[in-house]
């Protein structure tokens, strides 16, 4: 067993599940959103993106790419909350949630096939 | 991506999550300690400000406490997290900073600057590996000529010193092993315009693989090496180096000459050497018996040369095993005086001295000429850093490796027609060199006998070209100056190569035909001034007619009209 592999492996499942968790639920509906688990999915999202620094193989690349559109993904989500919140006047719409989550989901896919990739590769390498 | 970026960010690894965790925690704690607001409401503070309240603290610490004053438990955990970023962030940049310092991101650095210098050269170069006192000649003399190089050598003491060196033109440089493939394609092997790999390292091997190496992956491109010993030359050899310079053997030969034909020597020491000698110190040759001090490498090519001229020789060396298939030996040093005693000093003609020992060959040099004055002396000089002492020895002859390759090597890469007039020289017997020498000497006087080749092609010569279909040129119409016809350049043909065949000292009469290619020889101005009648339509017009050619349509056609009228 690589203990950096379990490491690795752990932070990129994470990210998923954290993200899948964050977009469950009613996409307007600001009650099924937590906003501790959008900090906690970007945050976990910024450290696989540190973790895939430096590997040089043509999946590593892959990896490095979907991982960075999640994040981009995710800021922009937590971008329009914190608008929401705090600067637009009329507060935290349904239809400001909705960007929200979307962009949420769209971090979902991007962390999805991130996974996939993970899958992918410890298929292809048996040892 | 290249492997800076990969090495960079691989080391950050540690210090970019540590920062992203400590500031993951101190964000999420702040968010989770009630504070009140001003009306003494409880409150929690959101993501937003949170961030923002931990931005500006971990980065400055010269904050205030908003949007609300803090409880004194928003106080206690503000506190923790001061530390935890500040300690996190000083992590950061002393790795930051360790890795810009590493030794090996030093070596990527310069590589990688190398790399993009020697990929945006635009013009044709030489790749040089070896920067020793050979390479440093070669590479000096190429930027003089204004063409470009580019150096490996394995020693960064001596890449320093191509730095110091002031070259009017910038070297890119490389403190790598030229042995590696890799390397050497880094230093431009595979790039369209290298035109010549030059392998001067002092290590046989070295130079046999960076041949190899050139011959696989460019077989067109000029190899030049140098090379120490037999084995490696006919190695060499068998996979088509186009020019293999072993010091000893040339230095032989040269002796050789010097022994055999002195005006012949003078000839060729002054087409090859930049500063060569007066032609008062032509050495004359007294036939007699020569005394060689050691027999290594040196010494078995000049018995060999030697022999071949079917001269008297003893030689001497300390051992003798080496010795045992040589008549005429004497087993010691030869810095004693009984050894050279035993030599016969007082009835030979010349001594050489040439061991490898810079201090036994001085002491052989000053003890012989202690009992026999009037000896011709010759001295190998071994290591460079001596040159003072050698030079102030008075010895007739002074052999030193490094200079004789370069010397050479730049004949070589001057012209190919030069190494083809030496050997047509051969041929001919010392009175006609004699009458070379003084027609030489007439031209050039002391100053330094340049020499250079004309080929009658539309690329090197259009403006030849372009009026050979006018009217003839001959090699008298190229020696004139395009300054003032009536005057002739300080210098003449050496060597005229055609379709036919070659000649030596062609007549200023010959008419030029395409495909002609001319040796010239004479001084440094002359080739300036040359290179414009070659090129100038005009300036060779004015140089055959005596006349400014008209440069217009309109001019052309009033001319006519001139002449049509007249």
């Amino acid at each position: 067993m690589n203990r950096e592999k379990v490491i690795f492996a752990f932070f990129i499942v994470l990210a998923l599940t954290l993200n899948f968790g964050f977009v469950l639920g009613e996409i307007d509906n600001a009650d099924h959103h937590d906003v501790f688990e959008l900090f906690a999915a970007l945050v976990v999202s910024l450290i696989c993106t540190v973790l895939k620094f430096g590997d040089r193989t043509h999946l590593g690349a892959l990896m490095l790419a979907t991982s960075l559109v999640a994040d981009v993904q995710l800021v922009i989500a937590a971008g329009f909350w914190g608008y929401g919140e705090q600067v637009a006047a009329t507060g935290m719409t349904p239809k400001m949630m909705a960007s929200v989550v979307s962009f949420a989901a769209g971090a979902l896919v991007a962390n999805l096939i991130s996974v996939v990739l993970l899958v992918v590769e410890t298929a292809l390498i048996r040892r | 991506m290249n492997n800076l970026v990969f090495l960079f960010m691989r080391r950050l690894r540690a210090p970019l999550i540590t920062l992203i965790t400590v500031y993951a925690i101190t964000v999420f704690g702040m968010t989770l300690i009630p504070g009140r607001d001003a009306d003494g409401n409880v409150w929690y503070m959101d993501f937003f400000h949170a961030f923002y309240f931990v931005s500006f603290m971990g980065t400055t610490i010269g904050f205030g406490e908003v949007p609300y004053e803090f409880t004194d438990a928003q106080r206690m955990w503000v506190t923790v997290s001061i530390y935890a970023t500040v300690i996190s962030w000083l992590y950061g940049i002393g790795q930051t900073l360790a890795v810009l310092q590493e030794p090996m991101f030093g070596r990527l650095m310069r590589l990688r600057s190398f790399q993009t210098h020697v990929r945006n050269l635009r013009e044709p170069f030489y790749l040089v590996c070896g920067y020793g006192v050979t390479g440093g000649i070669v590479v000096r003399r190429l930027i003089d000529r204004g063409v470009r190089a580019v150096v490996v050598d394995i020693e960064q003491d001596r890449i320093d010193a191509l730095e110091l060196d002031n070259l009017v033109i910038p070297v890119p440089s490389l403190c790598a092993d030229a042995s590696l493939p890799d390397i050497l394609d880094h230093a431009g092997l595979q790039h369209p315009h290298c035109v010549g790999v030059l392998a001067l390292t002092n290590n046989d091997n070295v130079n046999l693989s960076i041949a190899i190496a050139s011959k696989l992956l460019a077989p067109r491109r000029q190899v030049i090496t140098r090379t120490n010993s037999e084995v490696t030359t006919a190695n060499m050899a068998s996979f088509g180096t186009d020019m293999i310079v072993d010091p000893f053997r040339a230095y032989a030969d040269y002796m050789a000459l010097a022994a055999r034909s002195p005006h012949k020597l003078l000839v060729y020491d002054w087409l090859m050497n930049p500063h060569h000698r007066t032609l008062s110190s032509v050495y004359k040759h007294a036939p007699g018996r020569w005394i060689i001090c050691g027999y290594g490498r040196f010494g078995r090519a000049l018995a060999a040369a030697f022999a071949a001229e079917g001269m008297d020789m003893t030689i001497i060396d300390p051992s003798p095993g080496s010795l045992a298939p040589v008549k005429n030996a004497v087993v010691g040093v030869g810095t004693e005086a009984h050894t050279l005693q035993e030599a016969g000093v007082e009835t030979a003609v010349g001594i050489i001295a040439g061991t490898a020992n810079d201090a036994d060959n001085l002491s052989i040099i000053m003890t012989a000429r202690e009992l026999n004055p009037k000896l011709t002396t010759v001295v190998r000089q071994n290591l460079h850093e001596n040159g003072l002492i050698f030079r102030n020895s008075r010895c007739d002859f002074i052999m030193e490796p490094g200079r004789i390759i370069a010397n050479r090597i730049l004949a070589h890469l001057k012209t190919p027609l030069l190494p083809l007039f030496l050997e047509q020289l051969q041929a001919r017997d010392d009175v006609w060199a004699h009458t070379l020498v003084n027609r030489m000497s007439s031209v050039v006087g002391d100053a330094e006998l340049d020499s250079w080749s004309v080929q009658v092609t539309p690329a090197t010569a259009p403006a030849v070209v372009t009026m050979m279909t006018e009217r003839a040129v001959s090699l008298r119409h190229l020696n004139k100056d395009p300054r003032r016809r009536d005057r002739m350049l300080p210098c003449f043909p050496l060597l005229l190569k055609t379709a036919e065949g070659v000649h030596l000292l062609p007549g200023e009469l010959h008419e030029l035909q395409s495909g002609d290619e001319v040796l010239f020889c004479g001084l440094d101005v002359a080739k300036r001034r040359m290179e414009w009648s070659v090129n100038n339509y005009n300036v060779l017009h004015y140089l055959l007619t005596g006349e400014d050619p008209p440069h217009s349509i309109l001019a052309r056609l009033l001319r006519r009209h001139d002449q049509e009228s007249a």
